[in-house]
């Protein structure tokens, strides 16, 4: 079918009545509908009448009706009295529909001037209610442990032991995959360094300290921290859509108690327990390594042992409880304080793993400095 | 449209629904003529949800055939089924607006993606539609900014936009008041009436059926299958089955099903 190319002609009855003649076919794809060339043929009246008259047109869908209610509009705001005669019916219906409501005009929220996002000032109030929001958290959460360790607390064990299985067991194979692997790079990289001064025995010392002082914890953090936190903050921000967080608060029960403790506590329990797992896979995969460099598993066994001393031992476990807090509370805050829209449930797990892998290396380096001045 | 006025525009023959070896319905033979206001009812849980999404194509059936316009859905290639689909507008049960867009951005995306108009139109177009609905001006609202009542009117604005022969509803007038469920049955009404749309819906809402509905279909979770089809008005007085007739009077008998719907 054909297109009859569609149009409007603006005659004048009489000084106060113009009359706004319709042809052809309004459908999609034609050109007719511009509001601003009929604005600039009504310009200068200020009373009257326009009448819209569809004796002549064609087949008409959406296109017909966005422009007609558009008249409308402008006839309103330039006060002009709006009619139509001979429309088709479906069209006057709608039209009549779409008029019905008066549009509603959003309030004007005018934009801050750019010097306001520019002022250090107020850079420096946004870091200081972010500051006064985590001490919040931290303080709401040290009540709720207070309350935990009176035994007045909301907290439910089985959410607990889910917790500590969603972390521990089901993290295993991705750990045992990371830390085999970690330590493989780190055999290599001491490998060529130590085999210079006929040294290359002591893969083993450097593996051993290095897993345990380091790496096997930070990569367990960091691996706890994708996997984990995102979970948790994700968990969270969809049980703040969902207004189940407002449940629970109307129940009288503390979120901090019944939803951000346990699993806050299952990840202190599970990552000590992963962080060790991780050492010994990480010396395994160093073994391997230094197998393939003409070392026997024996003295790879009796030097690795030899360099394993309580003091490294400790430091990567003391580090695997700081990190299991930092990596939670990173989660279960970013969840808490989530939107309640689909993206802002993403946006809550992306800020999750940043800011935790932030803190955890901020806090790593924190921590070797410490022990580095009491020489631990 | 005209000549094919009381010709049946969705046709559904022997159809059975299943979740694996669970029965939900067994054969299902009902017309949906066109411009009809079609209401599928029936107790919780009976499946009028799965009829629907059968409806929809987003369930296979286990048996029979779902005919759009006298042609088969369910034995058609994907291509076809989506040129089908691009004839329908379907609300959600809870709206099933993107919430990380504007109602602006909801309506205009259907334009965007199958029509040809420029952004300029699509802008107008979107303005027109929100009207429709009672929503003029809130094109730069998200979702979560508007009430329950209004979301469910942005997504019937979104199911319009591409001018659909048949509209879906999934239980529309759930969670509104009585005032709000009120307004939008009389604005999916004037919206038939104007664009001869065919409607289906799922609803159990007893004022909404009686006011709106010109066909329908009751489907009973006791026997797995519908017992009646036919203008609930006429149902509620004449039907042989003294369900039908309790759901649509809103008899309590002590029974499963009008405690339930008690809820």
């Amino acid at each position: 079918m054909t297109n009859t190319p569609a149009g409007f002609n603006l005659v004048d009855h009489s000084d106060q009545q113009a009359v706004l003649q319709l042809s052809g076919d309004w459908v999609q794809g034609c050109a007719a509908a511009d509001m601003g060339k009929l604005a600039a043929a009504l310009e200068g009246r200020s009373s009257g009448e326009l009448v819209v008259d569809g004796t002549a047109l064609g087949r008409w869908d959406s296109t017909l009706m966005a422009f007609l209610l558009q008249c409308h509009a402008y006839c309103r705001q330039e006060q002009l009295a709006f009619s139509a005669r001979a429309l088709p019916e479906g069209a006057t219906k709608l039209l009549a529909l779409a008029t019905a409501v008066d549009t509603h005009q959003p309030p004007r929220e005018t934009p801050a001037p750019l010097t306001t996002h520019l002022n250090p000032l107020r850079w420096l109030a946004l870091a200081r209610d972010r500051v006064g929001e985590s001490l919040a958290f931290i303080g709401e959460l040290s009540l709720a442990l207070a309350r935990l360790v009176t035994g007045r607390s909301n907290t439910r064990f089985v959410d607990f032991r889910h917790f500590c299985y969603q972390a521990g067991p089901d993290a295993f194979a991705i750990i045992s995959l990371t830390s085999v692997l970690v330590g493989m790079i780190l055999a290599y990289l001491g490998a060529v360094q130590l085999q210079q001064f006929g040294a290359g025995l002591f893969v083993a010392n450097l593996v051993t300290i290095g897993m345990l002082r380091e790496m096997g914890v930070l990569m367990t953090a960091v691996v706890m921290a994708g996997r984990t936190g995102a979970a948790y903050a994700a968990q969270l921000g969809t049980m703040q859509t969902n207004e189940e967080i407002d449940a629970i608060t109307t129940m009288g029960i503390s979120p901090m108690e019944f939803l951000v403790l346990p699993r806050i506590l299952a990840l202190i329990v599970t990552m000590p327990l992963l962080t060790l797992y991780a050492d010994l896979l990480g010396i395994i995969g160093g073994g391997l390594v230094a197998g393939g460099m003409g070392i026997t598993p024996l003295q790879y066994i009796s030097q690795s042992e030899l360099s394993i001393k309580i003091s490294h031992l400790s430091v990567g476990l003391i580090k695997s409880v700081v990190f299991a807090i930092l990596i939670a509370v990173a989660g279960c805050r970013a969840g808490i304080n989530s939107g309640r829209s689909s993206a802002a449930v993403g946006q809550a797990a992306t800020e999750a793993v940043v800011t935790a892998i932030v803190y955890l290396i901020i806090a790593d380096a924190a921590i070797n400095i410490i022990f580095q001045q009491i020489k631990f | 449209m005209t000549e094919r006025e009381d010709s049946a525009h969705i046709s559904v023959r022997g159809l059975t629904m299943a979740y694996g070896a669970r029965v939900i319905q067994h054969d299902l033979s009902f017309d949906v003529r066109r411009g009809d206001i079609f209401v599928i009812m029936g107790g919780s849980g009976c499946g009028k949800s799965t009829l629907l999404k059968h409806m929809l194509g987003l369930i296979p059936p286990a048996a029979g055939d779902i005919l759009y316009n006298g042609e088969s859905f369910v034995r058609a290639q994907p291509s076809e089924q989506e040129a089908m689909r691009r004839c329908w507008g379907i609300t959600y049960q809870s709206g099933g607006l993107f919430s990380a867009m504007t109602l602006g951005e909801n309506v205009a995306l259907p334009l965007q993606l199958y029509t040809s108009y420029r952004e300029e139109e699509i802008d107008d177009i979107v303005a027109y539609k929100l009207a429709l609905v009672g929503l003029g001006g809130f094109q730069a609202y998200y979702p979560s900014e508007i009430s329950g009542g209004m979301r469910k009117r942005a997504a019937l604005a979104r199911a319009i936009a591409l001018e659909p022969e048949i509209l879906f509803f999934d239980e529309p007038s759930a969670g509104l008041d009585p005032i709000s469920s009120r307004l939008l049955d009389d604005l999916i009404v004037q919206l038939q009436e104007s664009t001869g749309a065919t409607v289906v819906m799922v609803t159990h809402e007893l004022p909404s059926i009686f006011a709106i509905a010109t066909n329908s279909v009751f489907l009973d979770a006791e026997t797995h299958t519908m017992i009646d089809y036919g203008d609930p008005r006429q149902l509620r007085e004449h039907s042989t089955h003294t369900v039908v007739r309790q759901f649509l009077t809103r008899s309590a008998s002590g029974d499963a099903v009008a405690t339930e719907d008690r809820q």
